[in-house]
């Protein structure tokens, strides 16, 4: 994982709660879409990505 | 060109930072345009030209904003050539999400991903960087070549549209589908490709 996503977890100023994804009065589908993205983030990379990446270095 | 070659171990370091950042990039691209298969041929574009222009990164960047950028342009990009209608999963539909305890109804994934399908492209992203991704509305303005009081702006207003979706259980079914929708969101593009991600010209 990436460690610039924790940026976004940060209060950013005059934006209030709106940045945050923790919160009580969050409704429901603001997790729904966080777990929209993190299924496909959690996914196993398909062999076709590890072949392209594993290509890359001959193309140059 | 001007530019400096990268050494082995650069690119190696590159190579890495970019192997790591595909997962997101393939969440983003589902986002964006709905289809698994159309979704990992553009992540597949888009490391073939991040790779390409890699001397154009700036190392201790960040580099899923920069590749995402060129995710969004080669998206946009074919978008316009008409190869992504939005089309709906049907595979994401065999995904529940857990309710929380209390809650009867469980939000089904495929519900979500749906209303996010018929939001408008700009709307769509902006809640994809902010709300999914995670990103900063600076970072997301940053991506997305905007103002941040827009990006503020479009995800308000998605948030608005899924709230109204969701809480009425009112989600058009492939309402994508459908010709004046399409067209209508091919002008709104317009507007989207207008503001051109600006990381990728540093």
């Amino acid at each position: 994982m990436t460690v610039d996503s924790s940026s976004g977890h940060k209060p950013v100023p005059g934006s209030g709660k709106e940045a945050k994804h923790e919160g009580k009065d969050r409704p429901d589908w603001t997790n729904g879409l966080r777990r929209l993205y993190d299924s496909v983030v959690e996914e196993e990379l398909p062999d076709s990505f590890k072949d392209l990446l594993s290509q890359l270095d001959t193309k140059d | 060109m001007g530019v400096e070659k990268r050494t082995a171990s650069e690119k190696a370091d590159f190579k890495r930072e970019l192997t790591d950042v595909v997962p997101h990039l393939r969440a983003f691209a589902r986002g964006l345009c709905g289809r698994a298969d159309m979704a990992d041929d553009l992540v597949q574009e888009t490391l073939l030209k991040a790779w390409a222009a890699q001397e154009r990164f700036q190392p201790g960047t960040s580099m899923r904003a920069w590749t995402f950028v060129i995710l969004r342009n080669a998206y946009l990009t074919d978008m316009r050539r008409n190869r992504f209608r939005g089309e709906y999963d049907e595979t994401v539909a065999e995904r529940i999400l857990t309710a929380p305890a209390g809650q009867e109804e469980p939000i089904h994934l495929s519900d979500m991903h749906r209303a996010l399908l018929t939001l408008p492209p700009e709307r769509r992203e902006a809640l994809l960087l902010v709300g999914a991704g995670g990103f900063s509305y600076e970072e997301a303005a940053n991506i997305c070549g905007c103002a941040v009081g827009t990006i503020k702006s479009r995800v308000g207003r998605a948030r608005a549209a899924l709230n109204t979706m969701l809480a009425e259980g009112a989600i058009p079914r492939r309402s994508l589908d459908d010709d004046t929708a399409h067209r209508a969101i091919l002008e709104e593009l317009d507007d989207v490709a207008a503001g051109q991600g600006v990381t990728a010209r540093n």
